[in-house]
């Protein structure tokens, strides 16, 4: 039991942090009709660059960490929806999602190229330290990842809800002409997605990075547990990102600890074959109609 | 969400080119490949190697153009089933001792079955759903090639995978295999080009650029997309199940699933939904870096940042670009 406690924990961490890609990568979904195929690319650059902003300048970390940071936002967010996204869009769907994965490979590659080919520890903000509660000894950074991840998602629940800028947001989200005949600017709020989306990365990846290590590879895996988790929990809802995050995290796991540690990525994967058979839409979706 | 209307200019492209260009599409291939039969002349070992590796993954660039280009639906795992194949293959010919053409077959059938496995629920919902079942597919494959040691070596991958022969001509040697590889990649890509001409091609394209019309108008929409998505993995096959004799030597890295992006982007960059495009995506993706072996890794980030300019400046890829050059040489106003 205790080892099970453990290991829940262990699982709602990384699914947080899976959630935080997810609700990015649903977001830009819903504003721009995006599928972003480097969003895994977006979680794991933030940690190289801050390293790499250290490494250059000599920068004492917070420093680097500002630099790194602000760098990711304004390129991979903005720059991301000017330079990429609204050129691509009017050509339709398909050859963006297909820059997107010209751009994964540009992000992973350069990050190997001009970073490093090995994975670079990455400074914790806790203690690696182990705490025993209900004689499950349980990690405290875990602990401060969940605390974390869950006070940013709920920042961003009340900022969609509760202001007025979020609210001018979701309204583009759900429908751009009437928000537009409704005098919301639109452009305006699309490019904010994208901002909110390199945010989000950016603490997915200042939340990852001190476990998993910074490594330019780190992407692959992380860019496929936040499709899972946009689609098992359903792919036009922000809840459902959370939600879809949180049950791929605890079932990956599950399944390192019960099943096979060197079969712990197929789980997920035949979650969400199963999801897509029985309950298309998500654990948390509507049905969508089909409009002509 | 079924993102119609956007292929729009495209479609009166293609509506305006196809007929004329047709005849044009199968001579180049023929002339083409008389001229590969001879080219490797004085190249060397290594250069037949680089020139064969070409047509082999033009095969499967070939593939996933029928799915991307004129099916229009988005597949991750082409390099996952190009695994599949050529490890069959390999397990096939040198472990089990069978001949290497019904080899080639097992692996087409086996690709094609599976194409079918796999697109049948995520063509239920929507096309997009392929692309994360074939992404999950392409980690699937991925960890059994690197976990099941017993069968597939794991990272050590397989060696001495034995070339095949025709009619009791050995094909040991670089030039004999090229030959070979020539007549074969000839025969699929003749096949293709037959494909698309028939009633079966108009119906894969009606699908891309407008599902729902195209529904309407009587075309079983889910059996279209399912069998493009087969044939075009079971090219995979085809083409895995010639990569393992070619590089007598095959381990999980070239069927990952950035290696899979890398084929889509190839597709991309030849111009998808042009019958010769594969031969240019494949020719700039996999000739060109080993022409510019001094560049590295870096090669990849300039091919992806040429491919994205190239979408953002024209869709159509080289050979829109060489269409669109073309029409401006003849003075014909119906280019595009």
């Amino acid at each position: 039991m205790a080892e099970f406690i453990a290991y829940l924990i262990a699982g709602i961490a990384t699914g947080a942090i899976y959630a935080l890609a997810a609700i990015g990568f649903t977001l830009v979904w819903q504003t721009s009709q995006t599928i972003n195929f480097a969003q895994g690319e977006f979680v794991m650059l933030p940690a190289v660059l801050v390293l790499l902003a250290i490494k250059l300048f000599g920068a004492p970390i917070w420093l680097g960490a500002l630099i790194g940071i602000a760098a990711f936002i304004l390129i991979f967010g903005a720059g991301f929806k000017l330079a990429v996204v609204d050129p691509m869009i009017k050509h339709g769907v398909l050859p963006l999602a297909i820059a997107t994965m010209a751009l994964s490979i540009i992000m992973k590659e350069g990050a190997k190229d001009a970073f490093s080919a090995e994975a670079q520890n990455f400074p914790s903000f806790v203690p690696t330290q182990t705490i025993s509660v209900f004689g499950a000894s349980i990690s405290l950074q875990h602990l401060a990842i969940i605390i974390v991840a869950f006070a940013v998602i709920g920042l961003l629940q009340w900022f969609v809800g509760g202001t007025r800028l979020g609210r001018q947001m979701q309204a583009t989200a759900q429908n751009p002409t009437v928000a537009r005949i409704l005098g919301i600017p639109v452009e305006r709020m699309v490019l904010l997605t994208f901002v909110i989306n390199a945010a989000l990365a950016v603490v997915a990846s200042a939340l990852i990075s001190p476990i998993y290590l910074a490594k330019f590879s780190n992407g692959e895996v992380i860019g496929l547990f936040a499709f899972i988790a946009a689609i098992v929990g359903g792919f036009n809802q922000v809840r459902g990102a959370l939600v879809g995050g949180l049950v791929v995290g605890i079932v990956d796991s599950m399944a390192a600890a019960y099943i096979s540690t060197s079969y712990r990525l197929a789980v997920p994967l035949v979650l969400l074959v199963v999801i897509i058979l029985l309950k298309p839409e998500g654990l948390m979706g509507r049905k969508e109609e089909r409009r002509v | 969400m079924t993102a119609p209307a956007t292929h729009g200019a495209a479609t009166e492209r293609r509506g305006l080119a196809l007929p004329s260009s047709i005849d044009g599409t199968l001579v180049t291939l023929v002339l083409g490949a008389a001229i590969l039969w001879f080219a490797p002349a004085g190249m060397g070992r290594y250069g037949t190697y680089v020139l064969s590796l070409w047509l082999v993954m033009s095969i499967a660039v070939m593939g996933l153009n029928l799915t991307l280009g004129y099916a229009g639906l988005k597949s991750l795992a082409q390099a996952a089933f190009m695994g599949l194949g050529a490890y069959a293959t390999a397990l096939l010919t040198s472990k089990l001792g069978l001949n290497w053409y019904a080899a080639f077959a097992i692996s087409g059938l086996l690709t094609f079955a599976v194409g079918l496995v796999l697109g049948f629920p995520a063509l239920r919902v929507q096309a997009h759903y392929l692309a994360f079942v074939t992404l999950a597919f392409s980690t699937l494959i991925w960890l059994i090639l690197r976990n099941e040691q017993w069968l597939t070596g794991g990272v050590f991958g397989l060696s001495n995978i034995p070339r095949p022969s025709f009619l009791s001509v050995k094909l040991d040697g670089a030039l004999e295999f090229h030959r070979f590889v020539v007549v074969v990649t000839f025969i699929l890509a003749a096949a293709l080009w037959w494909m698309i001409r028939s009633p079966w091609g108009r119906a894969f394209m009606a699908l891309r650029e407008n599902p729902v019309r195209a529904a309407s108008l009587g075309v079983d929409t889910r059996m279209y997309t399912l069998l493009a998505f087969a044939i075009g993995s079971a090219y995979a096959g085809f083409a895995g199940a010639l990569y393992a004799p070619l590089v007598e030597f095959i381990d999980p890295s070239p069927f990952s699933l950035s290696q899979s992006f890398f084929l889509l982007l190839m597709v991309v960059a030849g111009g998808s939904g042009y019958l010769l495009g594969p031969f240019i995506g494949a020719l700039l993706g996999v000739v060109l870096p080993e022409w510019l072996r001094v560049v590295g890794s870096l090669y990849l980030i300039v091919f992806a940042t040429i491919v994205m300019l190239l979408l953002i400046a024209c869709p159509q890829g080289v050979s829109g670009l060489i269409e669109r050059g073309w029409a401006k040489l003849t003075g014909k106003a119906g280019g595009r």
